[in-house]
């Protein structure tokens, strides 16, 4: 008998047959093959006497054999199981889940970039050097700042090189200085950076309106805080209005103001945290700046700052050479050191630079106006249906509670998940930890006006089913493939890979041989 | 603009329904001193064809990216390069990008919500078994930022595992790779000391490794084949290291190798960069890190981990698992910052190792193998000289006949990129050396026509 699935209607999805899948070692089978290399132009030789003892014997007997057709189909069905930007609105809060426009991948693809080696002569890199260029140039207007480093790899590995140039920067000054402080609703990377650039962390307690609280920052701020490390917007996207007096605050006490970046998308083309008071910020390509999430990464996280940082930035810096050409400074006896290997995630420059290009400077302001439109509106649609714990005005997200709905003991957690029914991926759950069971939710400029009456009408009929049947959120997902995964005992015993089954029949040589 | 899916119509009925006159209400907060009222200083919204055709004048190493240069000075192609030096040049397969390309895995979050990120989940998965079976190591990380990053991670892994505070490095691991260590790990209060390598050979100084390695010490970094292009006696190195209580981490830069370089099992911790997988060389990045290593240190490991489990109708699935480990559940207390990690990345290797699979991989190496041992022989007798003694991969370290910049300057006047001038990191070497690759993609003609220039 079908179990009740609904009490409303979901518009936005229906189920659907999916395939199923096994992994790709459970399918493998001897002799079967999904390449074919060219013929050896060079005599073959003997990889054992060349080697010696270093020559591997194990015979490398976990890994697959298949054909093509297989390997297509397998990664083709796993992609089906995944939700993605491009089915459908992530309404997920500090995510900025924003279209990832396809010429993107198109020019990152190009041969003459693609294939640069990193130590190639730079006469022959200066395509590649003028990208980064032109990008370095785009940010730095973008942020109002001075100069940027492209090397750090992502979010908070920007967040690590900037806390290490405010470091170096106060060591030079006499003191490297013993804190950061870092408000109670920032992200858990900014507390965990602070920590691996050697500094205490010192938490700023949030004001009744969700925002730095100015008293309390004057009492913490003295001459052993290194910096503050402020989201603006906050993660309850809303300005921090009195920006510059935090900033006053920092500076009279010879502190700097980090900004996290994350929320920049809030702010493009309409301010410039160089212009209230920042002094070295990151930012996150993969956010704001439309390069692909791809499951998780690759990220890019530039961090630009003021000319008073700038001799303390990661070697190497780009230069314009007397003759006009580009190339790599790396005689910077100041530096902070290298963060990462080479210049950072350049393929992902080429793609955050096609679309600043494809969207010029009224293309960036509509986006951001769009953003915020979007979050208002959605703000509008949703504020009585569930509580909204602050009220100043948004800007790019807004956070609900699940107050009204926890009384029927259903959860933003709970709540989330049965979004999924509805054809929507969850909105970020318990974020900021100062909203008790926060609902976040940043639609991004990506969304029409139909997408996101779709998400009103999905969060309305989920907010009318708890009441009637909770029993139904608390349980959702009901339409996937997989409903609620164990997540403790895959905690409690971890299986973190596969494992050939044990078979008393057949056993294979390969297993046996092997000598680990 | 073309990525936004609004009407004016549209805009008007949704300010409406915020109850604002105009889209500047909703910008109210922020203080009208820094509100900017003008269009930003950067080039004005180009048209896809446009931006297509400034990105061709990029990839035709026209640093202005002006299209009207590139109808003036068609560029020329290198004909063939010989570098590798921590980024190889290797065959992708076209699956690689079709696959990767589908909206589903390249615009999909953080798989956070396992219920709809069960693809994503399970090549991870995948990624792990397979990593965890080329290292000889019996757990993987689902991918760090890159080799370099990982291997400082991996240095701080090792000092919360033993509770000491040194580290030693091979001054044969990768000079960036060391820097990066450095600018990492000096916040962290630990200190790190290099030992040398063996000139005749190529290899870790292992006297020297015995007398650098204190009490205190909590681990000792070597990579194999170093960055001299030789493979390290790890089992040798190991011994040493774990007599003296310290843990051994193995850096492996060219992940190729591991098709028939011996793995360094005998290590308690592998960072691997799996670049050399089917990703780009892209002038450096992005890349995938990966840290792998001996189950017991698992609790230590940074980065994001998947896991089997089943959901609550006993259906196999996997989830990311051991948060506790990361930022966002520990904040200042986590094992480290790191949040993103590689994922498309990775899912990029996972393809390319299935295509190549148990026969394939080792075939590859095989071939590449084949190929750098035909260059070395080739360039000795172009008179060049092969630095070092004991068995390399596909790289090898060469005095040349004169100083590598001179050299090389020739080599690209008949369009070859030459091997990696060395002076610059190891200077005892002296003006001449140089560190040259060859791929299963360098023919035998292009070493030919370089092995003759260089002769000349």
């Amino acid at each position: 008998m079908e179990e009740t699935k609904f009490i409303g209607t979901p518009r936005k999805a229906t189920t659907h047959v999916s395939q199923n899948e096994g992994l790709m070692f459970e399918k493998s089978s001897a002799g079967k093959k999904g390449y074919r290399l060219p013929l050896l132009d060079v005599p073959a030789v003997d990889a054992a006497a060349l080697l010696g003892e270093a020559v591997r014997t194990d015979g490398l007997g976990v890994m697959p054999e298949l054909s093509e057709i297989e390997i297509i189909r397998h990664f083709t069905r796993l992609s089906t199981w995944n939700y993605a930007i491009d089915l459908g609105m992530y309404p997920l809060g500090s995510c900025t889940m924003k279209y990832n426009p396809r010429i993107n991948e198109a020019v990152a693809r190009l041969e003459g970039l693609a294939e640069a080696h990193p130590y190639q002569p730079e006469s022959l890199s200066q395509g590649a050097l003028g990208i980064m260029k032109m990008l370095s140039d785009a940010l730095i207007e973008i942020t109002g700042m001075d100069t940027i480093t492209l090397q750090p790899a992502a979010g908070a590995h920007g967040e690590f090189t900037g806390i290490l140039l405010t470091k170096a920067f106060h060591t030079a000054n006499g003191n490297p200085r013993t804190k950061v402080i870092v408000p109670d609703s920032a992200h858990g990377t900014n507390p965990a950076t602070a920590a691996v650039c050697g500094y205490q962390v010192a938490n700023l307690k949030s004001n009744a309106l969700g925002m730095v609280d100015l008293a309390e920052l004057e009492k913490m701020v003295d001459e052993d805080v290194a910096a503050l490390m402020l989201t603006n917007p906050s993660t309850i996207g809303v300005f921090e209005s009195d920006i510059h007096k935090i900033s006053d605050i920092l500076h009279a006490k010879g502190a700097l103001l980090y900004m996290d970046g994350a929320n920049m998308n809030a702010l493009v083309g309409k301010t410039r945290p160089g212009d209230f008071g920042a002094d070295v910020m990151h930012l996150n390509l993969h956010k704001t700046f439309s390069t692909p999430h791809g499951g998780g990464g690759p990220g890019s996280g530039p961090v630009a700052c003021k000319k008073i940082l700038e001799p303390f930035l990661p070697s190497p810096v780009l230069k314009t050479n007397p003759d006009g050409t580009l190339g790599f400074d790396y005689n910077r006896p100041q530096s902070v050191g290298r963060v990462r290997a080479w210049y950072g995630n350049f393929g992902m420059f080429v793609r955050a630079l096609a679309y600043i290009l494809a969207n010029g400077p009224d293309g960036l302001r509509q986006t951001t106006e769009d953003a915020v439109l979007n979050a208002n509106y959605l703000r509008s649609k949703l504020e009585g249906t569930f509580e909204l714990p602050y009220k100043t005005r948004s800007l790019h997200e807004v956070v609900f509670s699940d107050k009204l709905q926890a009384k029927n003991g259903v959860k933003t957690g709970d709540m989330g998940k049965r979004l999924i029914d509805y054809g929507f991926h969850p909105y970020t759950v318990s974020f900021p930890l100062v909203v008790n069971g926060a609902m976040m939710i940043e639609p991004t400029e990506s969304e029409s006006k139909e997408e996101l009456d779709l998400l009103v009408d999905a969060l309305t009929q989920v907010a009318r089913e708890a009441e009637e049947n909770p029993e139904l959120v608390k349980n959702a997902p009901h339409t996937t493939r997989l409903q609620r995964l164990d997540e403790t005992g895959a905690a409690r015993k971890p299986v973190l890979r596969w494992k050939a089954p044990v078979s008393s029949t057949e056993l294979t040589a390969n297993t046996a041989a092997k000598e680990w | 603009m073309r990525y936004l899916p609004k009407s004016p119509a549209d805009r008007a009925e949704m300010l409406e329904a915020i109850g604002v006159p105009s889209i500047e209400d909703l910008f109210a907060t922020i203080p009208e001193e820094f509100r900017l009222t003008r269009d930003l200083h950067i080039p004005r919204q180009h048209a896809e064809s446009e931006v297509l055709d400034v990105f061709r004048a990029f990839a035709a190493n026209i640093a202005s990216g002006d299209p009207a240069e590139l109808a003036t000075r068609p560029a020329s192609k290198p004909f063939a390069s010989f570098l590798g030096a921590g980024a190889y040049r290797h065959y992708r397969p076209v699956i690689i990008d079709s696959l990767i390309q589908r909206g589903e895995f390249l615009t999909s979050y953080t798989p956070y919500q396992p219920e709809i990120s069960q693809g994503t989940l399970q090549a991870m998965f995948e990624f792990q078994t397979m990593i965890c079976e080329l290292t000889g190591m019996e757990m993987a990380n689902a991918s760090m930022y890159d080799g370099s990053t990982g291997a400082a991670e991996a240095v701080m892994m090792a000092v919360r595992v033993t509770g000491r505070d040194g580290a030693v490095v091979a001054r044969t691991v990768h000079p960036e790779y060391r820097e990066v260590l450095r600018t990492t790990v000096q916040h962290q209060g630990i200190p790190v000391s290099e030992v040398g390598f063996i000139r005749e050979t190529g290899r870790l100084d292992l006297a020297a490794l015995e007398a650098a390695i204190a009490d205190d010490t909590a681990c000792v970094l070597v990579q194999s084949p170093n960055f001299l292009g030789v493979v390290e006696d790890v089992a040798a190195i190991a011994e040493i290291v774990h007599k003296k209580g310290a843990l051994l981490i193995v850096s492996v830069a060219e992940a190729v190798s591991l098709g028939i370089v011996k793995p360094p099992v005998e290590a308690d911790i592998v960072s691997l960069e799996a670049q050399s997988f089917g990703v780009a060389v892209a002038f450096g990045g992005p890349y995938c890190g990966v840290i792998a290593c001996k189950e017991k240190f698992l609790r230590q490991m940074p980065g994001r981990l998947v896991g089997e489990t089943k959901d609550r109708n006993g259906k196999r699935g996997f989830v990311l698992t051991l948060s506790t480990r990361e930022q966002h559940i520990r904040r200042e207390k986590a094992t480290s910052n790191i949040c993103t990690n590689q994922a498309l990345v990775a899912m990029m290797v996972t393809i390319f190792l299935t295509v190549y699979g148990k026969e394939g991989l080792r075939e590859l190496a095989e071939q590449n193998l084949a190929k750098a041992a035909y260059l070395r022989s080739e360039m000795e007798k172009a008179g060049a000289k092969p630095l070092f003694s004991s068995p390399g991969f596909n790289e090898f370290a060469v005095g040349l006949p004169a100083a590598a910049a001179s050299v090389n300057e020739t080599l690209l006047s008949q369009g070859i990129i030459g091997g990696l001038a060395l002076a610059k990191w190891y200077p005892e070497l002296g003006e001449a050396a140089a560190l040259w690759c060859a791929t299963e993609l360098t023919t035998k003609a292009q070493m030919d026509s370089a092995t003759t220039t260089v002769k000349v």
